[in-house]
């Protein structure tokens, strides 16, 4: 526990100064802990198998757009389980699973499964790309898809570059917000 | 959607984030908030006449440093709330003493006072204006702390809502007192607290609804 709480939280101090081959690193470790973790909270609703996936998906994408919520004088074990926990519940509440089946956890549980068996998940990123304004939804396929630097996508999409990196920002927000709300209709 | 691909897509182009926004945000927000509380107060209630006299500005600096510790000690718990996990990090025997400094300054002083004065000292004059206008006062810089929290990551909605309430009707309650001539501590203690942990619950009652991410 304490070896894997000392490299997550190398690796996230890093990403938040902009590191992407840490950033990379450390959501695909996540993505792992997250689905162990999802799979093993679920297993008594047997649900659709996909809904694990969403889960862990919704998750990282908030854990991206909520980083800045990371404090790195602080440990980042607890601030993962934090929000996978609140995720958790709320999707419980959208789908009105009851908390009473839910084995209690706490946070050892976060890093205690390395699940890398995945599957897709329901969520269709073109069709959420769809539901952005048309700036974002540029912004957003020449910088984040395309891995056009941001100069690059300023002068394609006739945007100046700050505008770009506002219009990324909004989005991935939009998006993030697109998931967790779509889950409760 | 393949979660390898999602990793791909947020970790492309990646922006540097500062991790000290959270602060920032709680304490910019509330100083915006506090100055239109302010502004507000001065001019639809004025400023009392007799501030200068030593007895009242005796009264305006106690009830200036209730209101004020309120206010601390309740950002310094909102910038620990607005992260995730950050609510286990809150003291509430810290959170309470205020209020208990109060109700002790409070019975000490009925205690002292002949019993005919009592009522006097805790109806006072205004009770009905302070119970309305904190709260009411109380709106602007509850909205700005709450715009500020749904930048952040709060995981305990219900007490973020809450202590965002509390701040605010702190902020109001500072605004309020340069008005305020009800000079005794048990009406600080009852009124000023009380509309102060009304500005709280219902912050509480309605934080889930707006803080949800």
């Amino acid at each position: 526990m304490d070896a894997i709480e000392g490299e997550l939280k190398g690796l996230m101090t890093a990403s938040l100064g902009g590191d992407e081959g840490a950033y990379r690193d450390v959501l695909g470790r996540l993505s792992r802990y997250l689905r162990g973790y999802y799979k093993s909270r679920l297993i008594q609703t047997a649900r659709s198998p996909s809904d694990v996936e969403d889960l862990v998906q919704e998750t990282l994408l908030a854990v991206h757009v909520r980083r800045h919520t990371y404090d790195p004088d602080q440990p980042f074990t607890p601030w993962l389980y934090a929000i996978a926990r609140y995720k958790l519940i709320d999707y419980l509440r959208r789908t009105r699973t009851s908390l009473k089946n839910m084995p209690i956890d706490d946070v050892q549980e976060i890093a205690a499964h390395d699940d890398h068996v995945a599957s897709e998940s329901s969520l269709d990123l073109n069709q959420l790309l769809e539901q952005l304004t048309p700036t974002m939804r540029k912004a957003i396929r020449y910088v984040k898809l395309d891995g056009l630097s941001v100069a690059e996508a300023a002068a394609r999409a006739g945007m100046s570059e700050s505008a770009v990196k506002v219009n990324v920002h909004r989005g991935m927000k939009a998006l993030s917000a697109l998931i967790a709300r779509g889950r409760s209709s | 959607m393949k979660t390898d691909d999602l990793v791909k897509m947020i970790s492309t182009n990646l922006e540097a984030v500062d991790s000290r926004e959270a602060p920032r945000l709680i304490f910019i927000s509330a100083g915006l908030g506090a100055a239109v509380a302010l502004a507000a107060m001065m001019l639809l209630l004025g400023i009392r006449t007799d501030l200068l006299e030593q007895h009242a500005l005796l009264f305006v600096m106690v009830k200036s440093a209730f209101a004020g510790a309120i206010i601390g000690i309740s950002l310094a718990n909102l910038t620990r709330i607005a992260r995730p996990g950050g609510e286990r990090l809150v003291s509430f025997t810290l959170g309470l003493s205020p209020f208990g400094v109060a109700l002790v300054a409070a019975s000490v002083s009925l205690a002292l006072a002949p019993l005919s004065d009592w009522k006097a000292m805790i109806v006072g004059q205004n009770w009905l204006l302070c119970l309305v206008c904190i709260p009411l006062n109380a709106i602007v810089p509850f909205a700005g702390i709450i715009w500020a929290m749904r930048q952040l990551a709060p995981t305990n909605l219900t007490l973020a809502g809450a202590m965002a309430g509390r701040a605010a009707g702190g902020i109001s309650a500072f605004a309020y007192a340069l008005h305020c001539t009800d000079d005794s501590f048990p009406f600080i203690a009852l009124w000023y607290g009380l509309t102060i942990a009304l500005c709280a619950v219902l912050g509480g009652v309605v934080g889930p609804r707006l803080l949800r991410w």
